[in-house]
């Protein structure tokens, strides 16, 4: 054997984690989404030809996006919580996630209830309702599928399946709500910086 | 061997011998149906897109028997616009996204020592919404008033320009077949290309650094990168285009402010990085076969690497060449003539890098590599009609014309197809243990090779003559009659040349000679397990040190890992 | 002041293009020879001045990628001939895996090339795009149909459908409007295609070199009858051109004999979509039919204007080009003679 091996018995080979990778893909395939709702949006400001203008109708939701925000700092501290075993807390500021999550929710429908009842404007009125409501409500929509996949994680830790083991995966799931809080900085900033 | 320094698993099979029990029909059949094995889905992808070009190309030879010659009647003109549309969006979604993962999900996990995808039961998730989705498409056709009338299937172009589409325009339901069927299939896409990105990255064996997965595999990578953010700009727009036509938005109504080149736009910025997500799988199996029937190593790995990774970003920001004619400012006309140009660069290089493996081999003409060389020239003709429509002026007389159909579908069938067909001959056996025949073989080639080229060279000139796309007939005092024809009989010899290839599928199965491990003496992993392959792939988890680990074990005197940048 | 594009490249190129100009008449033949009443409408026998500038840097364009073609696949040919294994031989040749110098000469190189190709490229898309509009142009609106062009003529209080004439030698402006949905203004001879996008208006112009007919039609997929939304361009001397005018701006013949006909026509819902001038017919979705007979075809060139034709088609659209807007409006026989005859004396 003339071959000198290559000798790899004391390197240690380390890919990176599976979930993490699948979800950051996803992450990016759906900022992609996003990125197109986001230009039509900004592309259409200023563009509608009747109706009722963000400036007359829209309310800066500052109480909801506080929520939403603070959200991703109480998912975090249950991140830590689970990293150390404290299921009890982890349970606790899992559950307040989700409250927040839930709060601003209920938020995004009390404005639209007064913005379809009260100033009459829906998705078919005008340029401004249908990239208003198609954004507001793609952003609502992953908050909704993300609720979902936070009362399962709930459900499966309050009847005591979930230990520190499962960390990893906690901290896979809290990289979307992290994600869904940071689009709604984007929205945000567009629709009620930007286009007021 | 006791003193193996590279111990390649598969070579020690451990299982132990056991009599095949015959299972039912029905237990078979509910075995490929919950399959999670990245093989069988493989192979139900495959499947699929075989069938789907058969169906495709069938679509194909009606438009062109409806051409042939001038005032046919052979299709009416709402059929036509049909058989156009299906033919287009079968081809692009039905075919070349699932033959790519279908290559993609057999080889990839072979080809870096793995036991199977990062997720397997999202693959078959994605595997069934894929399917699904397809089929939605096809519903089509007997969906609406049914199979007399042709249904409702998509009329619009693949391209489905706004405001055609709008409701007022497009009042049945042909549109929201065509919006909602790939919507679903996108869904499928996206879940195939996370596992991708997470099987190549995450369960590479030990060894198998990124700079020593064979190409096909970093290709695989890159297009599963690239599909996240070109699918999704589709799937964005099609979901504005349902809410324009079911909930009264206005996001392509160009009566209420919304803008019919914003649905070109976001279409292209899909479409466009569509077609390179087609051709580099095409690229990779070039990658894989040329070397081996070359018996030289790919020249360059670290330049197609880069060329590779140049090519999907460069092709994120060239989409607006589909759009010279529709008014845009000079400026910015002249930036996309710029960029698309620039994406020639990488292209080129590889095409270099090709050519330079073949020099100085000992090349073998077997039937994998016909296809592979054919594809290089083709591809090279392609990338220079490509540069003509760069050409914005030149483009303000070539786009929509037959010219383009001719450059795209040498890309699509003179490079996709016949990599597809040189992926087929290439891993058939390893896939069923059987060889193709490689009389068939020849026949299909060389059939195919001359209809292509009756076709689609014919088409360029028909295409310079003035003939407009998407046109159900033509008058017959512009002197394209004889053109027409000479391009319809070429469709002809290439359905036969298919027809032979199906043919040699099916009976290859039953009565090819037995293939072994490794019929080709090829040099990466897939070829050390036994064909087909056990369902776990490795008895043991390999370990590699160069890009060849079997020319490492084949040539211990001359590894490799010695010379390798 | 002349509006014409003249191409200013590196001298040492002429003797090039001259041969490949001559390659290219071999298959450009039937083009170049063609000749007026129909000529084969091929990009490479233009007859109007940004078709020309077109022309010449296509003629470039091709030159060059034909030297990279014969360049390259006969690097391939000659690899694949000179390198063949043979049956017998099973040793495996030198491996070689790559060279830094030569990627680096294969990527110089091609870089080189594009630049050169975007410069000229630019260049001409400026000088096309950008032109200015000399005084004395003629200006045009086209609004695009499913499936007609509407053409008017703003100075000239002219309003005319699917057939247009421009004179010779001066240029006229299109400004491209659409109704419906997209459709491309294309007539290869005299200028690359514009497209006629909705609430996106557009321009284009034209300064054919030569009087005849030329022919295109719509290049943008705009529905069932796209295949069939023809165009013709007459491009008329001057005299031609001024009598062609003059005709159009009268009011619309009124001739007794065939006032039958042209009170069906008042009656039976066709002013609904057509206008004639001269008469309470004012409707918009359809062509204007003040001058019919100055026209050579009608259903945008999918029949010639024969009283049969005319007959047919007022009698079942459907039947002439299926998918049409034009409805088959249910006349009697007799009926639609009298209309036929009616409409034969707009001149």
């Amino acid at each position: 054997m003339s071959a000198i091996p290559y000798s790899t018995a004391a390197e240690p080979w380390v890919l990176p984690s599976r979930g993490r990778v699948a979800m950051l893909s996803l992450i990016i395939g759906e900022s992609a989404i996003f990125t197109i709702f986001v230009v039509a949006y900004v592309y259409y400001i200023g563009k509608s030809l009747s109706g009722p203008t963000p400036q007359q109708v829209l309310d800066v939701p500052i109480f909801n996006t506080i929520c939403l925000l603070s959200s991703s700092i109480t998912i975090w501290l249950a991140e830590r919580q689970i990293e150390h075993g404290r299921m009890k807390a982890f349970t606790a500021w899992w559950a307040l996630t989700m409250v927040l999550g839930i709060v601003f929710l209920v938020g995004t429908g009390l404005e639209w209830h007064k913005l379809i009842y009260l100033d009459g404007l829906t998705i078919h009125t005008n340029l401004f309702g249908t990239t208003f409501y198609s954004l507001v409500g793609l952003h609502a929509t992953h908050v909704v599928v993300g609720l979902c996949m936070l009362s399962l994680v709930l459900i499966f830790s309050l009847t005591g399946h979930v230990t520190a083991a499962h960390s990893e995966r906690i901290q896979v799931l809290a990289l979307y709500w992290h994600f869904v809080d940071g689009v709604w900085v984007v929205v945000f900033t567009v629709v009620y910086i930007l286009g007021r | 061997m006791a003193d193996q320094s590279v111990p390649i698993g598969g070579a020690l099979d451990l299982t132990p011998a056991r009599p095949e029990e015959r299972a039912s029909v029905l237990e078979w059949l509910h075995g490929w149906v919950v399959t999670v094995d990245h093989k069988r889905l493989g192979m139900l992808y495959m499947i699929y897109a075989i069938v789907f070009i058969l169906v495709g190309g069938a679509e194909a030879i009606a438009i062109r028997i409806q051409l042939a010659v001038p005032h046919n009647h052979f299709l009416s003109p709402e059929l036509y616009n049909e058989m156009f549309t299906m033919h287009g969006t079968t081809m692009v979604f039905l075919v070349g996204m699932m033959y790519l993962f279908g290559f993609g999900n057999y080889m990839v996990p072979l080809m870096i020592g793995a036991r199977d995808m990062a997720f397997p039961r999202l693959n078959a998730f994605s595997f069934w919404m894929s399917a699904f989705g397809g089929l939605l498409l096809y519903y089509s056709f007997i969906g609406g008033f049914g199979l007399y009338g042709m249904g409702a299937a998509p009329d619009v172009g693949w391209w489905a320009y706004a405001p055609l589409t709008a409701r007022a325009f497009s009042p049945g339901h042909a549109t929201d077949y065509w919006a909602l069927a790939l919507i679903v299939m996108g869904f499928g896409t996206l879940g195939s290309a996370i596992n991708m990105i997470a099987t190549a990255l995450s369960l590479r064996c030990k060894g198998m650094t990124l700079m020593r997965m064979p190409l096909f595999v970093w290709l695989m990578l890159v297009v599963s990168a690239l599909i996240l953010v070109t699918i999704t700009p589709l799937t964005a727009a099609q979901i504005m285009l349902t809410i324009d036509r079911y909930l009264g938005g206005h996001f392509f109504d160009t009566q209420a402010g919304g803008s019919a080149t914003i649905w070109m736009h976001f279409f292209w910025i899909f479409g466009h990085p569509e077609v390179y997500v087609l051709v580099l799988p095409a690229f990779g199996i070039a990658s894989e076969v040329i070397p081996v029937f070359s018996r030289k190593a790919i020249f360059g790995y670290p330049a197609m690497v880069a060329a590779t990774v140049g090519i999907a970003f460069v092709s994120l920001g060239v989409w607006a060449h589909h759009m010279f004619t529709i008014g845009m400012t000079s400026v910015g006309n002249t930036f996309f003539v710029l960029s698309t140009m620039l994406v020639g660069i990488p292209t080129g290089i590889k095409i270099f890098n090709w050519i330079a493996t073949v020099w100085g081999g000992k090349i073998r003409f077997k039937t994998p590599m016909l296809f592979a060389l054919a594809f290089v020239f083709q591809f090279l003709i392609a990338g220079l009609t490509g540069i003509m429509l760069a050409v914005a002026p030149w483009d303000w007389q070539l786009h929509n014309s037959y010219f383009v159909i001719a450059h795209f579908h040498y890309i699509l069938v003179g490079a996709i197809v016949f990599n597809l067909f040189a992926g087929i001959y290439y891993w058939y056996p390893k896939a069923t243990g059987r060889m193709l025949s490689e009389t068939l073989g020849k026949w299909h080639f060389w059939l195919f090779l001359i209809g292509f080229h009756v076709t689609f060279d014919t088409m360029h000139f028909v295409g310079f003559l003035g003939m407009p796309r998407s046109i159900y007939t033509y008058e017959p005092n512009r002197g394209w009659n004889d053109l027409n024809l000479i391009i319809s009989l070429g469709g002809i010899i290439q359905g036969i040349a298919v027809l032979i290839f199906a043919w040699n599928l099916v009976q290859s199965y039953f009565r090819g000679k037995e293939a072994g491990n490794d019929p080709w003496d090829a040099w990466t992993l897939e070829w050390s397990v036994p064909s087909p392959p056990p369902a776990y792939n490795f008895a043991t988890d390999p370990e590699v040190h160069s890009r060849r680990p079997l020319w490492d074990l084949k040539h211990p005197e001359d590894p490799d890992w010695k010379y390798e940048q | 002041m002349r509006l014409t594009i003249r191409w200013h490249g590196p001298r040492a190129i002429r003797p090039i293009i001259l041969a490949a100009t001559a390659l290219l008449i071999a298959f450009a033949a039937p083009a170049l020879w063609a000749d007026t009443p129909n000529p084969v409408p091929s990009i490479f026998s233009p007859e109007s001045s940004p078709a020309h500038s077109i022309f010449g840097l296509s003629i470039f364009v091709l030159t060059i990628t034909g030297g990279i073609f014969l360049f390259v696949g006969g690097l391939l040919a000659f690899a694949i001939v000179r390198f063949r294994g043979r049956e017998d031989d099973s040793s495996e040749p030198p491996q070689i895996y790559g060279s830094t110098q030569v990627e680096l000469a294969w990527t110089v190189i091609p870089i080189l090339i594009v630049v050169v190709l975007f410069l000229t490229t630019a260049r001409l898309i400026f000088a096309i795009q950008d032109a200015p509009k000399p005084p004395d142009a003629l200006d045009v609106t086209v609004i695009g149909h499913q499936f007609w062009w509407e053409f008017r003529y703003p100075k000239l209080g002219i309003v005319t459908a699917n057939e247009l004439h421009v004179p010779v030698g001066t240029a006229t402006f299109l400004h491209l409007l659409s109704a419906d949905t997209d459709h491309s203004f294309w007539v290869p001879q005299l200028a690359g295609k514009t497209d006629l996008i909705p609430d996106h208006p557009n321009d284009t112009w034209m300064k054919p070199d030569r009087t005849g007919l030329f022919l295109g039609q719509c290049a943008q997929f705009c529905g069932v009858e796209h295949a069939m939304m023809l165009l013709r361009v007459y491009v008329d001397s001057p005299e031609q051109f001024a009598a062609w005018v003059k005709n159009q701006q009268q009011p619309g013949v009124q001739d007794a004999a065939t006032a039958a006909g042209r009170h069906i026509f008042e009656t039976e819902a066709c002013t609904n979509c057509h206008a004639i001038s001269g008469t309470a017919a004012r409707g918009t979705f359809g062509p204007d039919l003040t001058h019919l007979m100055s026209r050579d075809t009608i259903a945008a060139g999918a029949a010639t204007n024969t009283p049969q034709n005319l007959y047919d088609w007022i009698q079942n659209p459907n039947q002439l080009k299926p998918g049409a807007l034009m409805p088959a409006m249910q006349l009697s026989d007799a009926q639609i003679d009298q209309l036929v005859a009616y409409l034969n004396t707009l001149h």
